[in-house]
């Protein structure tokens, strides 16, 4: 743990860190320079072990194995040494370069554990670094030694988990057979270590592990006279009671007690009760009585921040655009530009793609740093503990809530926060049900029509029956996500029964400064960039619509006009459905689409007062049922086009984009259409 | 006995986790092989999951997997 904020302090880069294991998925790359020596660095995913088979695992035993690193550096947490030597003696049975990293020394300190680096060292056979990511001179440290690793000045020579002697005999056994097959074959290269390593796996018989040796080595282990070594070794085994299902038991056995016993020689816990002040903490958050309403409360102020303190800044920005497309006009007239060209490109691309960044830029530049800050103390696997019961209920895991609420943020970074669910099925769950969660693009317009329709049907002052509405409507997206994760689990998605076992890290002090700069880098801008390569286009297209006619009328009203009968059926009409077809691009948008019709503008139109808005609303047809169903299908329909780029990278695949297209839609339509006939019904 | 009747903050000994194949891995994984102190500390909102002390780090398992965990006190 803090493998990824180590990789950024030693080259620099900006790879997400969070206070869960298992965030980097794919190899992340990084230059430094040592020495006036230039290294290459890369990051792979963290892990506890490189035996179940993970996605995650699988990358990065490949790497160590097959990759050729010069160097292989373990970064473990010194708070929980004993756990972690078990990650370092997997690795140190590929390899013999290895270097480890006792990280987060500040919090062993914290939590009063000494560790005797020095003599960890000693035991192990291998350099051993203390490291304080704060403090500079102790990566310094870390760098020299890598530095002396690699141009070997310092050789490790890891002392190897001795297994009993039955299993050291057949490891020996099948490593003598290799050996000749690597001299017959003239391949010599390969390390006594690593052939030591591919005896076990041989005889553990992991075809995955196999096939990846395969793949990657020349080295033939399929040979028969390898095959038949490694038949009569596990018989003899059988012989002594170590079956094939107990043989890996007995290897995973031995590794934790061999750290188990490295640990008790090297860490003095000079506080027993060391984990006293967490599991304080822990027992509030996670009790009976207040764990759910303070997940709800810390969420709800996150929400509440992100709304009201985006204002100011949205409005800023919004005159700062406006200000600089005058000046655009001003320029379009002076180099005489055709009057359609300018027309097309300012209030056509320019609008809305400056519109998409004034109404997406601020509140997710507030969203994301708050989860971040979360994340980084470690309550959001707490928030999967407490909610797992709920997802169980629905075949999916408590992990799926921790999507969720980043899909509040945004359903883009929902999606691709869904790489922390292991099972493929479950993500996959989580990945389709992500839209159900109204994001931050998606709460204000919520919000206008809520105050407008249900606040102000009631008098005024009733902003607590908006909110309540507001409320009501998230309550729905939530009740359907387990809904329809349950449908899923039952029909197309049927498989593995779903499965939680989830590790609550330590809490830790939230690093402030490495907060901003990774949310505001890692997923602000990069959703932010993605929202821009759509708006532009679709600015056009819009524009378009609006502009060019057929007889005198727009091909958007042609537009609505078709979508008119259908969505009547829905308690809705042809404007607002087209709008939020529209609105594909960001769902910031679809309200200034619904005005620009209305008004039979042909540009975007932005209204402070929402009395105003009310009016124009109210005049052009809008009831109490109108405002319902809007504000349903607002939170029950497709994606925006930013999220649908993501599903379709997470997924890789096009069938899944569709799915989740169809998924809310479909929703959407259903319920829209039964509000609509139950009210028309009570009313007659 | 099992580990899901041990009763919160009184120490447990695994002896057998019978646990399907790939959540036993994962346990391994995390340290949990026989004769490792476990102690139940947390108990979810909703009564499932429990999360366990196990080498000093914490860990939730669900009850229909600790059911199938035998340990001794």
């Amino acid at each position: 743990m803090g493998k990824s904020t180590i990789f950024n302090s030693l080259t620099g880069m900006h790879q997400h860190t969070g206070n869960w294991p298992g965030k980097t998925v794919a190899n992340a790359t990084g230059k430094a320079t040592i020495n006036s020596k230039d290294f290459l660095f890369v990051d792979i995913p963290g892990t506890y072990s490189l035996m179940s088979n993970s996605e995650e695992e699988e990358i990065a035993r490949d790497y160590i194995c097959f990759g050729n690193p010069d160097a292989t550096v373990v970064v473990v947490d010194s708070t929980c040494l004993e756990r972690n030597l078990n990650l370092l003696f997997q690795i140190m049975e590929m390899t013999e370069n290895v270097i480890l990293c006792v990280n987060l020394l500040d919090e062993a300190k914290k939590k009063k554990i000494k560790i005797d680096i020095k003599k960890l060292s000693e035991d192990l056979g291998i350099p051993v670094v203390g490291t304080t990511a704060k403090k500079k001179r102790t990566l310094e440290n870390l760098k020299q030694t890598i530095y002396k690793v690699c141009i070997g000045e310092i050789t490790p020579k890891p002392n190897k988990v001795i297994y009993e002697k039955i299993i050291e005999d057949g490891i020996e056994d099948v490593k003598t057979a290799l050996d000749e097959v690597v001299k017959l074959e003239g391949k010599e290269h390969y390390k006594n270590d690593f052939l030591r390593w591919v005896a076990i796996k041989l005889i553990d018989g992991e075809n995955k592990i196999l096939n990846s040796i395969k793949k990657n080595t020349k080295l033939q282990i399929d040979y028969p006279k390898i095959t038949r070594k490694v038949e009569e070794v596990r018989k003899k085994l059988q012989d002594q009671g170590i079956t094939e299902k107990n043989f890996k038991d007995k290897i995973v056995s031995n590794i934790l007690y061999k750290s188990e016993e490295i640990c008790k020689k090297v860490c003095i816990f000079e506080n027993e009760n060391y984990t006293y002040r967490d599991r304080k903490i822990d027992k509030i958050l996670t009790s009976k009585v207040f764990g759910i309403p303070i997940m709800i409360i810390f969420l709800a102020v996150i929400f509440w921040l992100t709304i009201v303190g985006s204002n100011y800044p949205s409005n800023l920005l919004f005159s700062f655009f406006g200000w600089i497309q005058d000046k655009l006009i001003e320029l379009a007239i002076f180099i005489k530009l055709p009057e359609w060209i300018s027309n097309m490109l300012i209030f056509g691309v320019y609008q809305t793609l400056t519109w998409v960044i004034s109404v997406m830029l601020p509140p997710m530049a507030i969203f994301f740093p708050l989860f971040t800050f979360l994340e980084d103390l470690g309550y959001l696997p707490r928030i999967a503990f407490n909610t797992d019961k709920f997802f169980k209920k629905a075949c999916c895991t408590g992990k799926q809530m921790i999507t969720m609420c980043m899909g509040f943020g945004c359903n883009a970074c929902g999606v691709t926060g869904c790489r922390i669910i292991d099972s493929p099925r479950e993500r996959l769950i989580a990945i389709l049900t992500n839209n159900f969660i109204p994001c931050n693009g998606r709460f204000p317009f919520l919000i206008s029509v809520a105050t407008i329709f249900i606040a102000g049907a009631y008098g005024g002052g009733s902003s607590i029956l908006a909110t309540l509405s507001v409320i009501t409507i998230i309550l729905i997206g939530i009740f359907l996500t387990l809904i329809i994760s349950k449908i899923l689990s039952k029909t197309i998605l049927k498989g593995m029964p779903s499965s939680f076992v989830l590790e609550l890290p330590p809490y830790r002090k939230p690093q402030i400064g490495k907060i901003l700069v990774r949310s505001i880098f890692d997923r602000t801008l990069f959703i932010l960039m993605r929202a821009i390569k759509i708006a532009a286009p679709a600015g056009l297209i819009i524009w378009l619509l609006a502009n060019i006619g057929i007889n005198g009328e727009t091909l958007l009203n042609i537009i609505a006009n078709f979508f008119d009968p259908f969505a009547k059926i829905m308690g809705l009409d042809g404007y607002i459905l087209t709008a939020f077809v529209l609105g594909i691009p960001a769902n910031e948008i679809v309200l200034p689409i619904i005005l620009m019709c209305y008004l039979k503008s042909n540009m975007l139109i932005d209204m402070e007062d929402t009395f105003a808005i009310g009016e124009i609303l109210r005049q052009n047809g809008w009831t109490i049922i109108t405002a319902i169903n809007v504000m349903i299908f607002t939170v029950l329909h497709f994606p925006c086009s930013t999220t649908l780029l993501t599903i379709k990278k997470e997924t890789g695949s096009l069938k899944w984009t569709i799915w989740s297209f169809i998924i809310p839609t479909a929703c959407g339509i259903v319920i829209c259409i039964l509000t609509n006939f139950i009210y028309h019904i009570c009313i007659v | 006995m099992t580990l899901n009747q041990l009763k919160l903050e009184n120490e447990g000994k695994i002896l057998n986790i019978g646990c399907s194949e790939n959540i036993k891995r994962r346990l391994l994984d995390l340290g949990l092989v026989k004769n490792t102190n476990i102690i139940p500390v947390l108990i979810s909102p909703s009564g499932d999951p429990k999360a366990f002390e196990v080498r000093g780090t914490l860990i939730a398992i669900r009850e229909e997997d600790t059911k199938k965990i035998e340990i001794k006190i």
